[in-house]
């Protein structure tokens, strides 16, 4: 397309009739004509329209308002964003199954049931939600929920402000979910490289809805990153230095400097396509200077901190489960710590790996594939340290113990295929193939997703007063390891044959079976979400059966595991003060008796402490009330 | 790190509960300000200056040098605007500070190695004067 032609069909993007209302939106950009939209649109409306009277009925709207919509209590903005991950997970996985049932069908010459560019609407959302609607909120959330209650703080930093940046990250989700009945989403990948997410070649508005989600939840993110940063760093309880920390602490604390430090450079580059496809600039337009490349260059710079933020939070929920279910400290504590700081950094130095491919030569493509290949030795460390954990542990195999040796078997191949990834020459042939596709969703469901599993059955006790039923979530378990070898095994096969990704139609019938299976593993994947969902209906309803009145369930070693559970508004009465990395264990060992006339003497003792709370504070007889009710529980515990 | 973790201990305890409300950043002195506006009014003058005079005789030349002057005018701001010192919040201030170095460091370095390669070897030779 010459230069003229991009110029012109730029100017007639600005130049079709506005009408002062509804500006560009008309009829038109309802997809009345797609049948499969407008059932989703059914469903979804129905759905709203049954949830929507239930909580009129039941007269909820008020407490929910009052109680959690504007909550500024950490616990509850945790939870919210937990709600939102889990409803994006739906979402997302509605998209992968879409897409895991056309490819298993377009073979020998039929076009399957989506349309082109519906299937590329598809493949973008699912990767977009999948990272920043379903991943970033869990991560999120769990950090939210359980940092404060570790470090013996009794909320975050900033605590409107949590709530506001996690009411941005539900904006983005909303326009996300809206350019599904309303327009279309973009059509480019999730990352929207250009120049096909430029105004020329996507002058939809499926790009401004990517920018816009993208901008308003970035946003999001990085004030609460900047929140748990000022938590970690100044609100910790006396006694506890950084090398007595909490390992998810830690990881915690390394993730919100991540995001800090990288959101910045996705923002700015996402006003740059911004101002390329409003105002007609030309950062990364095909002519006048610009360089699409560039874009690439910055996305990736911001795109790879971004798989550690998913990552590392992860790593701190298996090192926390590895060592309560082991019943030992941790092993290599101070090793750990180190490997996530290195991680921290080292993450910076090799974004190019993602495009080995686009020309640098050779000279940079080696630098990018050496530090690639440098950055799984901490991983490696990490590892071994949780195997050392286990060794002569006396190990308890309930759900979130499973999930982390589930995670240490599916992450090492992860790893593995990725260090082969990280070979430029071994790049150039799997680049962009679904080798590619296997090997990031095996680091990112064996991660990120088994990590968020384990923590949220791990710390659902410690939120709600009650464990999780187990059953139902073994019967998770197994159908999502079992669902993502059958998934995503076959990709891998498919990959080193050279199948690309993104693909609608397939010529060769000889790899349909592979796509078979491939659908067969996504298929067992939703039975296992939808076990997960069962699970929680399951363990509300058998709430009593299943309920903790100790607020210590698992035998835990950290800080969060000393107070009831649920935890009261204010978290701790008292000011925990720390001796010893693994807080709770060591007060356990100082005699736990003492530590139930310990909690015993707050009723009494926190008129004189409740009002280091300045901006919200909690009636002291409230205090008083909860705390008595706390100890009259465990004073059943003791004297049966 | 371990030296962040050396002297932890101290801030920790003071800066414990609640007490992050209490306002411990240093304040410039009336002469701090003054001397920090006095080096950024000259460093402002003399790269405007070079511009305008085109003294250097060179822009390359002239590009490189206020981009210098810039960079020190960074610094004059940080130490005598922000109260950057290594003792500010126990010392976290600073290592902020190193943290966002080390990453605009490497993010601006490599895009210009990279961007660098990737023209030489990608890019059509464009002649502008045949550009529409």
């Amino acid at each position: 397309m010459s230069a003229s032609a991009v110029s012109q069909s730029a100017m007639s993007a600005f130049s079709t009739p506005v009408s002062p209302i509804f500006g560009r939106l008309t009829l038109e950009s309802f997809p009345f004509h797609e049948p499969i939209l407008v059932a989703t649109f059914a469903v979804v409306a129905l759905g709203g329209l049954v949830v929507f009277g239930a909580l009129t009925y039941f007269r909820l709207w008020g407490y929910l308002w009052k109680e959690w919509f504007t909550s500024v209590d950490h616990k509850k903005i945790g939870i919210m964003y937990m709600v939102l991950g889990i409803i994006m997970l739906l979402r997302g996985f509605a998209d992968a199954i879409m897409m895991r049932l056309q490819q298993a069908l377009a073979f020998g010459g039929s076009d399957g049931y989506l349309p082109s560019h519906h299937y590329d609407q598809v493949f973008t959302a699912h990767g977009v939600i999948m990272i920043f609607f379903v991943a970033m909120p869990l991560v999120t959330g769990l950090m939210n929920y359980v940092v404060p209650l570790q470090i013996g703080a009794r909320d975050v930093s900033f605590p409107f402000l949590n709530n506001f940046s996690f009411w941005m990250t539900v904006g983005g989700a909303i326009l996300v979910m809206m350019s599904l009945f309303v327009g279309e989403f973009a059509k480019t990948g999730w990352l929207a490289y250009p120049p096909l997410s430029g105004i020329s070649y996507s002058p939809d508005v499926g790009v401004d809805y990517y920018i816009w989600a993208l901008q308003v939840a970035g946003v999001g993110t990085t004030l609460s990153g900047i929140n748990l940063i000022c938590t970690i760093v100044k609100m910790r309880a006396p006694g506890m230095t950084l090398m007595k920390m909490p390992i998810f602490t830690w990881t915690s604390l390394c993730t919100n400097a991540l995001i800090v430090a990288s959101f910045p450079i996705l923002t700015a580059v996402l006003a740059l396509l911004a101002l390329d496809r409003y105002f007609g600039m030309n950062f990364f337009t095909n002519d006048f200077g610009g360089s699409p490349m560039l874009y690439v260059n910055l996305i990736w710079i911001w795109g790879h901190p971004e798989v550690y933020i998913l990552i590392l939070p992860a790593f701190g929920v298996f090192s926390e489960v590895a060592s309560t279910f082991s019943g030992k400290r941790l092993f290599g504590y101070t090793s750990m710590v180190y490997a996530t700081v290195v991680i921290t950094i080292l993450s910076y130095l090799v974004w190019l790996h993602h495009f080995f491919t686009m020309g640098s030569g050779a000279s940079v493509n080696s630098f990018f594939g050496i530090t690639t290949m440098i950055i799984s030795i901490p991983t490696g460390a990490k590892i071994f340290n949780w195997l050392f954990t286990m060794y002569r542990g006396r190990i308890k195999f309930e759900l979130p113990m499973m999930y982390t040796v589930a995670f240490m078997l599916t992450f090492v191949i992860g790893g593995m295929t990725g260090v082969l990834l990280a070979v430029p020459p071994a790049d150039f042939v799997l680049h962009n193939s679904l080798f590619l596709i296997a090997h990031f969703h095996n680091v990112i469901i064996g991660g990120v997703v088994f990590g968020m599993f384990a923590g949220i059955a791990y710390w659902w006790p410690k939120a709600f007063g009650f464990k999780l039923d187990p059953f139902w979530g073994k019967m998770s378990f197994w159908f999502w390891v079992v669902g993502f070898y059958f998934a995503f095994m076959p990709l891998y096969v498919l990959g080193l044959m050279g199948v690309t990704r993104r693909l609608r139609v397939f010529d060769d019938p000889s790899l349909q079976i592979w796509f078979i299976i491939a659908a067969f593993g996504a298929f067992l994947i939703l039975l296992g979400i939808l076990s997960f969902l069962v699970q929680i209906a399951v363990s509300i309803k058998n709430r009593e059966k299943l309920r903790d009145t100790t607020g210590d369930p698992w035998n835990g070693r950290t800080l969060e595991w000393a107070t009831s559970s649920p935890p009261p508004d204010y978290n701790f009465a008292f000011t925990p003060v720390i001796h010893d990395g693994d807080a709770w264990w060591d007060m356990k060992q100082r005699g736990w008796l003492a530590a139930v006339s310990f909690v015993a003497l707050l009723g009494i003792a926190i008129t004189h402490t409740f009002n280091y709370n300045r901006d919200f504070s909690i009636p002291a007889e409230d205090v008083i009330r909860a705390e008595e009710a706390r100890t009259r529980l465990l004073a059943a515990q003791v004297t049966p | 790190m371990t030296a962040q973790a050396h002297h932890e201990p101290g801030a920790a305890a003071e800066h414990g509960h609640g007490a992050d409300h209490q306002d411990d950043h240093a304040h410039g002195s009336l002469r701090s300000y003054g001397i920090g506006f006095g080096l950024s009014v000259i460093l402002t003058a003399i790269p405007f200056w070079l511009v305008m005079s085109g003294a250097l005789g060179n822009n390359q030349l002239t590009a490189i040098t206020i981009t210098a002057f810039a960079a020190v005018q960074i610094v004059v701001h940080m130490i005598f605007f922000l109260h950057m010192n290594t003792r500010v919040e126990g010392g976290w201030s600073m290592m902020a500070l190193m943290f966002t170095i080390i990453i605009v460091v490497i993010a601006l370095s490599g895009s210009l190695w990279v961007m660098y390669h990737l023209n030489a070897n990608m890019m059509p030779v464009h002649d502008m004067r045949q550009m529409p």
